[in-house]
């Protein structure tokens, strides 16, 4: 059996991508860093215990415990004790991106895989070689392409991240009750009004579950991200485990635990919770209902 | 066709697992189309069906799961493509209808109601009952008015904050049907609406559908597996067998002259102790006295026939009272000569039209048979405990023998 060229082929392959449209993949990366960098930015205008009072609210709005509000407080002075605030936030900031760039690519292509089998098809094994494929084997052509940094790790997490956000929309799309479809066509609805008023909103639970799934799953590369030199803890377990630092490491191990924590508990709670008015918390429906009824006022049309 | 035929449906056929070109050929295939099919690896859910619905009619498609009933209404409004065959609405081929001409149709002329409600979750009771006109691009605050004139046809005017989940089955469909008045449509589509109920619920569903009917007169179509259903609220019934229409009649035409034995067997199935009246079970009084007999002679007549008692009846055939034994002996012996003195109350009365399962509760608690009046009050006859279960027991028997 002669030997298969096939590492020698993807390897030509990817030389001639980075020879001939090297400027496309430089443009992906200025905007990606660009990106990242306003989304730090953001996180660390406000003073570290602002911040940690916002985080507290929204962990109080979203999973309404006690308990979790006293964890968010309680962890995240641990983390700025540990003196790990920063690298926190520049994680945040790269899980940020990378996730609403992994549904933003993830769930329109599961709309259109949820209409269409023969898309589902075509994109099933696309996922699967996204899903297993060893995070190192495209890591390194990520680093051929944009350099070493955090653009190479943001890609390479987005790549890890897509699937869930893909299945789990088309998933929550197929299983709404084909009746209640039927009854939006019998009543005159257009496929887009279908889609619109009846498909995503009886799929967002199941959507937000992909939602979370991508979150985690961005966390997860953070540390990955860290071997291509991107900042962040991810940065600081690389360092800690390479100089045998087992302290450091840790640090940096707890302060991704802490994160992830509060990631999970926050977005679970959509996909968890059946919504009648989906993603709006309870509250904010109550004021919003409140302001229609008068029905004194014309409605907009 | 006569003038006032609403929906026309012609040589309709319907193939499932097949494209349109390989469902044509097998269904030229000649004389047995479904063979054909079957050998095509298809499934011929609606074969060749063809009749026409008039205005005003409730029109009740029976069935059983499989013989294609749900297949036939969707294509009426094409929310399953015909393979062949045509739907005439009001004139107009609805095969050839635009996209726009069919949605306006869907949206204005033909309201539909689902099995299992089809009630979206995340939209409020009134929200869910204003969705037809929502896709019709009525203003929010109009299209939430008409909603609530809906809903009040249904009695559920008070409800329109609640979300659907807060509702019983019954209710639920209540806002089903809701919904499909809401758009005022030429005709309704009932798909199975009542299946999914509970009996107690399901027979006030069918009267309050009788009641709107009876209100405003829209021609409906709608689809049973239950021939009782089908009884009590279709003008006519449509009986589908393996995607075939067997028979097409009024209830009493399909009961007294079944077409085959399928029919016959499904009839058979009906509650036959709901044509079994009073009149029907009764025997003719075996003793009654008239007010001017001596109390003595009656007596004499009870004592012979040992009976606890007699119905008197006076000169126009009405009852009296009951004449029992008791008093008749005091009478006799204190002399009295009117039999009036020696009557009571203990009796009841029903009329001969009155339905077994109605009345049989009623016998035997009385010293006297049930007596069966007629509509002028008059005695016609009697049933005795004995005879109603005779009668009950002979209907079900009756069953058995032709299935």
């Amino acid at each position: 059996m002669p030997r298969i060229p096939v590492g020698d082929g993807i390897e030509s392959g990817l030389q001639w991508l980075v020879d001939h449209v090297g400027a496309f993949f430089e443009a992906i990366s200025a905007i990606l860093l660009f990106c990242v960098n306003v989304m730090y930015q953001v996180l660390a205008s406000p003073p570290e215990f602002v911040l940690i009072a916002i985080l507290a609210l929204i962990a109080a709005a979203t999973v309404r415990s006690i308990g979790m509000v006293v964890f968010t407080v309680l962890a995240f002075v641990l983390v700025v004790g540990m003196q790990l605030w920063t690298e926190t936030l520049q994680t945040l900031a790269v899980v940020t991106v990378a996730a609403v760039i992994s549904v933003l690519i993830g769930v329109p292509i599961g709309i259109l895989a949820a209409n269409s089998s023969r898309t589902s098809r075509a994109v099933r094994p696309i996922l699967d070689f996204m899903q297993t494929l060893p995070v190192f084997v495209y890591l390194v052509p990520a680093v051929f392409f944009f350099g070493i940094g955090v653009v190479p790790g943001i890609v390479a997490t987005t790549v890890f991240a897509i699937p869930p956000a893909v299945r789990l929309t088309e998933l929550g799309i197929r299983q709404v009750d084909s009746e209640m479809v039927e009854a939006a066509h019998a009543f005159g609805a257009r496929r887009n009004q279908v889609l619109r008023e009846v498909q995503l909103p009886l799929a967002v639970p199941s959507i937000m579950a992909g939602v979370n799934q991508v979150i985690m799953l961005a966390l997860s590369m953070v540390v990955v991200a860290g071997l291509v030199g991107a900042e962040g803890l991810g940065g600081i377990v690389v360092n800690g485990v390479t100089q045998l630092n087992i302290g450091v490491a840790f640090e940096g191990g707890i302060a991704v635990v802490i994160l992830a924590i509060f990631l999970d508990r926050v977005t679970s709670v959509f996909g968890t919770r059946r919504q009648r008015s989906p993603g709006i918390p309870e509250w904010i429906r109550g004021l919003l209902r409140r302001d229609e009824t008068p029905s004194s006022e014309p409605a907009p049309v | 066709m006569s003038a006032t035929s609403v929906i026309e449906v012609r040589n309709l056929s319907k193939v499932f697992d097949l494209s349109p070109d390989q469902a044509r050929k097998a269904l030229d295939a000649g004389e047995d189309r479904a063979q054909a099919v079957r050998e095509a690896g298809g499934v011929l859910a609606v074969n060749n069906a063809s009749f026409t619905v008039e205005s005003g009619e409730l029109f009740v498609i029976m069935g059983l799961s499989g013989s294609g009933k749900s297949t036939v209404i969707r294509m009426i409004n094409r929310l399953v493509e015909p393979t062949a065959g045509e739907v005439i609405y009001d004139g107009t081929d609805i095969g050839g209808m635009a996209p726009q001409q069919l949605r306006e149709l869907r949206n204005k002329r033909i309201g539909m109601v689902f099995q299992h409600f089809a009630l979206f979750p995340h939209r409020t009771v009134r929200e869910n009952a204003a969705y037809g006109l929502k896709t019709r691009g009525i203003s929010r605050r109009e299209r939430l008015e008409r909603a609530d004139q809906a809903l009040e046809q249904v009695g559920l005017s008070h409800r329109g904050d609640a979300y659907p989940d807060e509702f019983s089955g019954g209710m639920k469909q209540r806002v089903g049907l809701a919904r499909a008045l809401a758009t005022d449509p030429d005709v309704l589509i009932m798909d199975e609406p009542f299946s999914a109920l509970d009996p107690l619920i399901r027979r006030a569903m069918q009267e309050q559908l009788l009641e709107l009917q009876e209100k405003f007169r829209k021609t409906i179509l709608f689809v049973t597996h239950d021939l009782n259903e089908a009884m009590r609220i279709g003008d006519r019934i449509m009986v589908m067998k393996d995607g075939e229409v067997i028979q097409l009649g009024t209830g009493q035409e399909i009961i007294s002259h079944p077409a085959n034995d399928y029919v016959e067997d499904f009839v058979s199935d009906v509650d036959r102790t709901r044509s079994l009246t009073a009149g029907a079970v009764m025997q003719s009084p075996w003793l009654t006295a008239s007010v001017d007999d001596q109390p003595p002679k009656v007596l004499a007549w009870l004592n012979k026939s040992r009976g606890g008692g007699v119905y008197v009846i006076d000169g126009e055939g009405h009852i009296v009272g009951v004449a029992t034994g008791e008093r008749l002996s005091e009478a006799a012996a204190s002399g009295k000569t009117d039999l009036r003195d020696c009557v009571v109350d203990d009796f009841m009365t029903v009329s001969d039209e009155t339905p077994i399962n109605e009345f049989c509760h009623l016998t035997g608690g009385h010293i006297v048979p049930l007596a069966v009046v007629d509509g002028d009050k008059q005695l016609i006859g009697v049933v005795p405990r004995a005879k109603v279960l005779h009668a009950i027991a002979t209907a079900a028997e009756e069953t058995p023998q032709h299935a």
